[in-house]
C-alpha cells in the first residue's frame, strides 16, 4: 500500500556490522544487546499496538456499555451493520459511511490537482517561489481547531466575509455552513486551504527530480504546454503520485475535526461522518461493541481502498512511463 | 530566440497566477487577525473594514485571563505532552532503529516485518480498545494517556532506519577497535551522526502530537487536562458568535507554530520531502 514500504524491503538482507552475532567474544551479554536495544519500542509496540487489535475485535464481538461486563454476542453487531436494515447500527453505520464516501470523492481529486498545479507555479524559474512555497505550505502546520474556527468566521452566513463580497458583487448569501450542498463545499474548500501543502511539497520534489534535459528535448521537438506536462511530468512524478493519493485519500477517510467543529455533522446528518459516529457510539452512547464493530468494518475498508489504489496505480510502473 | 520569449511570458503568467493564489491563501489569516485586534462591537460592520477603526488588544486579554477557559494551561499541557513524547520517541526509536540497521540477532527480518505491516493498519481500529486499555492503567484524563501510548508507533523507526543505514561502517569498527561497547557506540557516535534525521522526526513528532484532536478530545475531560486545539473547540463553545474573541484565540493557537515555521522553515520542507519519498 506503502510505496515506502515497497522500496526498502529489498534491503532487509543488507550489510551488517556483527554486533552482538556472538562471533566477537560468545558472551550472553553480547548475545542480548541487540534484544535491550529493541525492548523499549517492543513493549510500548505491544500494549499500545498489536493488543489493542485483538482486544477490539474481541470488543466487537460483544455487547458491552463500559460499566457492566461485556456480553458475548458473536457476530451480532456486523450481522446488524450489514444485514439488518431497521437496525440503528444499519441506518447510523450505512448514512455516515455514504457521507464520508460522498467527501473523499469530493476533496481527493482537488487535493492533488490543486497542489500540482501549485507545485507546477512555484517550479517555474519566476520571482519569490520560495515565499509562495512558504505560504501555501504554512496553513498546514495549524491545528483542525484552528483552521476550523478560522473558516467558522469566514463563511458566516450573516457575518462572513465571504458572502459580503458575494452580496457586493450581486450573489446571494450562501447559507455555507447549514445547507447542502454548500456544507460539502465549505468542507472541502477549508480542507483545501488547510492541507494541501505537504501534496505540493511531494509534487515538487518529483518535478525536481525529472532530468532538465527531459525538458529542452520536448521543447526543441515542439512539444507545447499541454503535451509537456501530460508525457513529461505526469509520467515523472508517478511515485510521489501514488503516495499522494493514497495517503489523501486515507487522510480524507479519516476526516473528523472539521465537521465536528463546523456543521456539527448538520444539516440534519449530512455530514456527519464516520470518525464522528464512531465517536458518537462509543464515548458517548457507549455502546462499546457497535464501536468497535464499525471501526473495525471503517479500518477493513481503507486498507481495501489502498491496496486496490496501489495495485491499480502501480501496474502501470511495472511496465515503465514509455 | 523563440524559446527564450516563450519562457519569459511563461514566468510573468506563473508570477501572476502565483500573486493571485497567495492572496487567496493570505486573505483568510490576515482577516483572522484584523478581525482580533477590533473591539467586539465593530467585528461585524458593514461594510467590512480591513483595517481595524479602533485598534484594541481587549480580545487578548479577555482570552487569556477567562478562568473557564484556561488558554495558557491549555497551552503548556500541549507544550509538556508534545516535548515529551517527543523525547521519549527519539530515545526509543533511535535505539530500536540502530538495532535493526547494523545488528544482526534471531528473529530481526520477521520483527521488522511484522513493524512495517502494522503501518498499513488504519489507527481507527485501535482507538476504543485503547481507550479501554489506557482507562485501566489509570491515564485517562492525564498527560500520559497522550504521551505513553504514541511510543508504540513505528514511523521513528522506518525513518531512523533508513539514515542508519547509510552511515559507513568505518566508524563503528574503529571505536570497537578501541573497545567501545554497543552502547557507547550508539550514544557517542551513531546518534551525534544522525541529528538530521532526529531533528525531522522530532518536528514532525512534536508537530503531529501538537496538533492531535480526535484522541485527546477522547481520553481528556477535564477543563484543566484539554490540549490547546481540544481547548479551542470549548473555547467555540463559551464564546459562541463573539467573533472577536474567537479569533484572539485563533491567532494566539497559530502564533507559535507559525513562527516556529519562520525559523525552520528548511527543515519543515526537508522533513515533508523526506517522510513523503526518500521516507
Amino acid at each position: 500500500m506503502d510505496p515506502r514500504i515497497e522500496k526498502h524491503s529489498t534491503s532487509f538482507t543488507g550489510t551488517n556490522v556483527p554486533i552482538g552475532d556472538g562471533k566477537t567474544k560468545g558472551s550472553a551479554i553480547q548475545n542480548a544487546t541487540p534484544y535491550l536495544f529493541i525492548a523499549p519500542h517492543l513493549v510500548f509496540f505491544i500494549i499500545f499496538l498489536i493488543v489493542p487489535i485483538g482486544y477490539g475485535i474481541y470488543i466487537s464481538l460483544h455487547e458491552w456499555d463500559y460499566l457492566t461486563p461485556p456480553e458475548f454476542v458473536g457476530l451480532q453487531h456486523y450481522r446488524n451493520i450489514f444485514l439488518n436494515p431497521t437496525s440503528i447500527d444499519y441506518v447510523e453505520f450505512w448514512n455516515a459511511f455514504w457521507n464520508t464516501v460522498q467527501f473523499v470523492v469530493f476533496a481527493v481529486p482537488v487535493l492533488i490537482v490543486v497542489p500540482l498545479v501549485l507545485a507546477v507555479a512555484v517550479d517555474t524559474k519566476t520571482w519569490g517561489t520560495h515565499f509562495f512555497r512558504a505560504v501555501f505550505y504554512a496553513p498546514s502546520l495549524l491545528s483542525v481547531a484552528t483552521v476550523s474556527l478560522i473558516w467558522l468566521w469566514i463563511l458566516d452566513t450573516n457575518a462572513g466575509i465571504v458572502n459580503f463580497y458575494l452580496n457586493k458583487f450581486g450573489g446571494e448569501t450562501v447559507p455555507w455552513l447549514s445547507k447542502m450542498p454548500w456544507a460539502w463545499i465549505a468542507l472541502v474548500v477549508m480542507t483545501v486551504w488547510w492541507t494541501i501543502g505537504r501534496n505540493m511539497i511531494i509534487f515538487l520534489a518529483g518535478l525536481q527530480d525529472i532530468p532538465e534535459e527531459l525538458h529542452e528535448a520536448a521543447k526543441i521537438d515542439g512539444a507545447g504546454r499541454l503535451s509537456r506536462f501530460f508525457h513529461i511530468i505526469l509520467p515523472g512524478i508517478r511515485g510521489p503520485m501514488l503516495f499522494c493519493v493514497v495517503m489523501t485519500t486515507i487522510e480524507s477517510f479519516n476526516l473528523f475535526g472539521q465537521p465536528y467543529m463546523t456543521t456539527q455533522g448538520g444539516p440534519g446528518e449530512e455530514t456527519e461522518v464516520l470518525m464522528m459516529l464512531i465517536r458518537q457510539v462509543g464515548f458517548a452512547d457507549f455502546r462499546m461493541g457497535s464501536a468497535a464493530a464499525m471501526a473495525l468494518i471503517m479500518g477493513f475498508s481503507l486498507l481495501l481502498i489502498s491496496m486496490v489504489q496501489f495495485a491499480v496505480m502501480n501496474r502501470g510502473q511495472i511496465r515503465g512511463p514509455r | 530566440m523563440a524559446l527564450k520569449s516563450e519562457e519569459r511570458r511563461t514566468q510573468r503568467f506563473t508570477f501572476v497566477f502565483l500573486v493571485i493564489a497567495a492572496v487567496v491563501w493570505l486573505a483568510p489569516m490576515v482577516w483572522v487577525l484584523s478581525t482580533s485586534l477590533k473591539p467586539e462591537s465593530q467585528a461585524i460592520s458593514w461594510p467590512l473594514r480591513w483595517i481595524p477603526e479602533t485598534l484594541t488588544f481587549e480580545n487578548y486579554f479577555i482570552i487569556l485571563g477567562s478562568a473557564s477557559t484556561p488558554v495558557i494551561r491549555w497551552f503548556g499541557n500541549s507544550l509538556l505532552i508534545a516535548s515529551l513524547h517527543t523525547f521519549f520517541i527519539l530515545i526509543v526509536d533511535s535505539m530500536a532503529a540502530y538495532a535493526y540497521a547494523r545488528m544482526r540477532f534471531k528473529g530481526r527480518d520477521v520483527l521488522f516485518w511484522i513493524l512495517m505491516t502494522t503501518m498499513m493498519i488504519p489507527p481507527v481500529i485501535t482507538y476504543i480498545p485503547l481507550y479501554s486499555i489506557v482507562d485501566k492503567l489509570g491515564w485517562v484524563d492525564t498527560p500520559w494517556a497522550m504521551i505513553i501510548p504514541g511510543l508504540g508507533g513505528v514511523f521513528g523507526i522506518f525513518l531512523l532506519r533508513q539514515f542508519f543505514l547509510g552511515i559507513p561502517y568505518e566508524l563503528e569498527e574503529a571505536a570497537r577497535i578501541d573497545g567501545a561497547g554497543a552502547f557507547q557506540i550508539f550514544f557517542r557516535i551513531i546518534l551525534p551522526l544522525a541529528k538530521p534525521a532526529l531533528v525531522t522526526v522530532a518536528l514532525f513528532t512534536f508537530m503531529s502530537n501538537w496538533n492531535d484532536f480526535f484522541w485527546p478530545l477522547i481520553v481528556t475531560n477535564s477543563v484543566e487536562m484539554r490540549t490547546l486545539p481540544v481547548g479551542l473547540s470549548i473555547l467555540q463553545g463559551s464564546f459562541n458568535i463573539q467573533y472577536a474573541k474567537l479569533m484572539a484565540a485563533t491567532v494566539l493557537s497559530a502564533l507559535p507554530v507559525l513562527v516556529l515555521f519562520l525559523f525552520a522553515q528548511r527543515f519543515f520542507v526537508k522533513g515533508a520531502t523526506m517522510t513523503g519519498i526518500k521516507g
